[in-house]
């Protein structure tokens, strides 16, 4: 059992703090991703699991047993670093069984184990290469190799495939993804990237100026982020936050956008958007895939509306419109057939069963 | 008219187009012949006096003294050679060398590369000061270091009863003085260049400071740690002032001090002797030069560049 608990864990350097207290249960052989914006705290967190940092306060725990002062080696855990770090004067094999050999395992245990790496990352003919003969892509195989070999309780991957180009990078995600499903050890991964995060996580953990925003599967989050936050990092193009006004006008709820513009609040969210009618600060929240371009036939919570389209961006399956509500720069996906043409007007349709609604004064998702 | 105006230029201008290959080659010939001409000037100036001194240890002393043209021999002879390697104490001062530069460099890189390991990558209260203190320590002139040394073994002579004056192996403490500030500033740079996750993947596959260093920094920093012995080996076998002043009986000396004080005889100059001593004696550090070159070459640029 390697289940990774963290208790009110800090980290201080200097007067400066980088992780505020967090609280963390990661379960037996589950994939944790640590997402969020450079500076979050997301590999602080991961390197004071490792035990590469000393926390300042809290516990942290593997397997049940608090590891605050054991050494990195003794806390059975494997890293896999952004730039590789393998070891230039060894070679393949010589880097994969290094830890084995420091740990005086059996020659042929660590042959045994070294060639069963290899097999299951697809680099046994590079056995004999020295890292600076391979691509980035083959590095990166060489350095999980180096962690699986070592059986650990815990894998800790620190934005492993930020060196490789776009294309390789989603070739080595799924990579990642078929090697956990093999070896299915507890593995914590640290990325700045929402799309590794939500492809790779059984559970993701979002970050932000080094507290915890928010932990759940990644449709929880997209589909219920918890803060603006959130709501705002996971999900590209990003969720649009349009300035409205809740309002009880004629016995139905309304967001107001403009003087113009008001979207009726769908049925089943009407009790609990009520409290909050004539409320300052509050932002309807709105994914761009639920402004699309109207169709002849209406569903309900839908609604139309007619909008100058200021910039268009086709993207082969659909395209991005932008255009300005409420003096906030708004994107919509359209079909790339729907005609959407720059500084025309074009009647979009607000799907409103997806909606959210934030108080911008907390940050709270209501 | 503008037509006809253009026409030509465009068919003037597409011709014109493939002699600029050739511009680009006459360039680069021109560049080259620069090259060479400042690299033929350059060879010539810094092997004029290798070639005086061999062309001088292979005249008799009565041929140097004769009004002959000074770069050719007329009658060639080894008697400089010979009576250097048999009736002098040449081979003695050789000795004496060899074992104070192979000491020293042993002594020197066993400090300094610990030293630099421990400046470079273990963050300590200080560390940062003492890497400073080190270099600046390289920036004292050792003129001024020799009177307090002698008070120094004065006082280690009267304390401990040993007598560290007029001994060719007291050289062996002395140089370090000299080396070891310099090789712990190239060994830093060095260590530094390498990245910190390398260490932090030794620690996680259980490596103590010791193997990380052995295993990991050493090989890596290999370019570094042999430049560092080619200077620190240089230091020590041409270093002057330091066996001039603390080593007089003949049996003591060590190479360039004791040419120097046993083929200049008053007023009387030996030259032949003299040339044939120092071409020998610059024999040992031209060989490890040659053998080390490519790795001392990378050692001096690395860390310029990020690879």
């Amino acid at each position: 059992m390697a289940q990774v608990t963290l208790r009110k864990v800090v980290k201080k350097y200097d007067e400066v703090l980088a992780v505020r207290g967090i609280d963390l249960d990661i379960t037996d052989k589950e994939f944790i991703v640590l997402v969020g914006p450079s500076g979050c705290g997301k590999s602080t967190t991961l390197r004071m699991i490792a035990g590469l940092e000393e926390i300042s306060g809290g516990d942290i725990a593997i397997g049940g047993d608090i590891v605050n002062d054991v050494p990195p080696k003794d806390r059975d855990i494997a890293m896999v670093f952004q730039n590789y770090a393998l070891y230039p004067h060894m070679n393949v094999y010589e880097n994969m069984s290094f830890g084995l050999k420091l740990k005086r395992t059996p020659r042929n245990e660590i042959e045994r184990r070294v060639k069963q790496a290899a097999q299951i990352l697809d680099i046994t003919e590079l056995l004999d290469r020295k890292p600076k003969q391979l691509s980035g892509g083959q590095r990166q195989r060489v350095a999980m190799g180096r962690a699986i070999v070592r059986d650990p309780k815990v894998f800790l991957f620190d934005e492993p495939l930020s060196n490789l180009d776009a294309k390789l990078r989603v070739q080595m995600r799924t990579e990642i993804k078929k090697v956990h499903q093999k070896v299915r050890t507890t593995t914590v991964y640290v990325t700045h990237d929402q799309v590794e995060a939500m492809t790779l996580a059984d559970r993701v953990v979002v970050m932000n100026a080094g507290l915890i925003e928010q932990v759940g599967s990644p449709n929880d989050l997209y589909h219920s982020p918890a803060t603006k936050f959130v709501a705002g990092f996971i999900g590209s193009p990003a969720m649009n936050f349009i300035p409205c006004q809740v309002e009880q006008a004629a016995g139905a709820l309304r967001v107001r956008v403009n003087d113009t513009l008001a979207f009726p609040v769908p049925a089943d969210r009407t009790a609990r958007y009520t409290p909050h009618a004539g409320k300052p600060n509050v932002v309807l929240g709105l994914r761009p895939e639920h402004i699309a371009e109207t169709r002849p036939h209406i569903e309900p919570n839908q609604h139309d509306f007619s909008q100058v389209i200021e910039v268009v961006e086709p993207m082969g399956m659909e395209t991005l419109v932008y255009f300005t509500l409420a003096g906030i720069e708004v994107c919509g996906r359209v079909n790339p057939n729907a005609g959407a043409t720059a500084d025309k007007a074009m009647t979009l349709r607000a799907d409103l069963s997806n909606m959210h609604l934030i108080d911008d004064s907390t940050g709270k998702v209501l | 008219m503008a037509d006809a105006a253009i026409a030509p230029t465009t068919t003037a201008a597409a011709p014109a187009r493939r002699p600029q290959y050739g511009s680009m080659s006459k360039n680069r010939r021109w560049a080259l012949r620069w090259s060479y001409f400042f690299l033929v000037i350059f060879a010539v100036f810094f092997l004029m006096p290798p070639f005086y001194m061999f062309i001088t240890s292979l005249k008799s002393s009565a041929e140097i003294s004769a009004a002959t043209n000074p770069w050719w021999v007329n009658s060639p002879t080894l008697s400089n050679y010979i009576e250097l390697l048999t009736q002098n104490q040449y081979l003695t001062f050789f000795r004496n060398s060899a074992i104070v530069s192979v000491f020293v460099v042993i002594i020197t890189m066993a400090i300094s590369v610990i030293a630099a390991f421990a400046l470079a990558r273990m963050k300590f209260w200080g560390s940062a000061t003492l890497a400073t203190g080190v270099f600046l320590t390289y920036l004292i002139p050792d003129t001024l270091l020799f009177i307090p040394l002698f008070k120094m073994f004065a006082w280690v002579n009267d304390t401990f009863g040993i007598q560290l004056m007029n001994h060719w192996w007291t050289l062996m403490i002395l140089y370090p003085t000299l080396t070891v500030p310099f090789a712990t500033w190239i060994m830093i740079g060095y260590f530094a260049s390498i990245p910190k996750e390398l260490d932090e993947a030794a620690l996680i596959d259980g490596a103590t400071w010791m193997q990380t260093l052995t295993k990991i920094f050493i090989p890596v920093a290999l370019p570094g740690i042999i430049a560092a012995t080619i200077f620190t080996f240089t230091v020590a076998w041409a270093q002057f002032l330091y066996p001039l002043a603390f080593t007089t009986s003949t049996s003591e000396l060590v190479l360039p001090v004791g040419i120097v004080t046993t083929l200049i005889k008053g007023d009387v100059f030996n030259w032949g002797q003299i040339m044939t001593g120092a071409l020998l004696g610059a024999a040992p550090p031209l060989i490890i030069y040659a053998f080390l070159m490519d790795y001392y070459i990378a050692g001096l640029t690395a860390g310029a560049t990020k690879g």
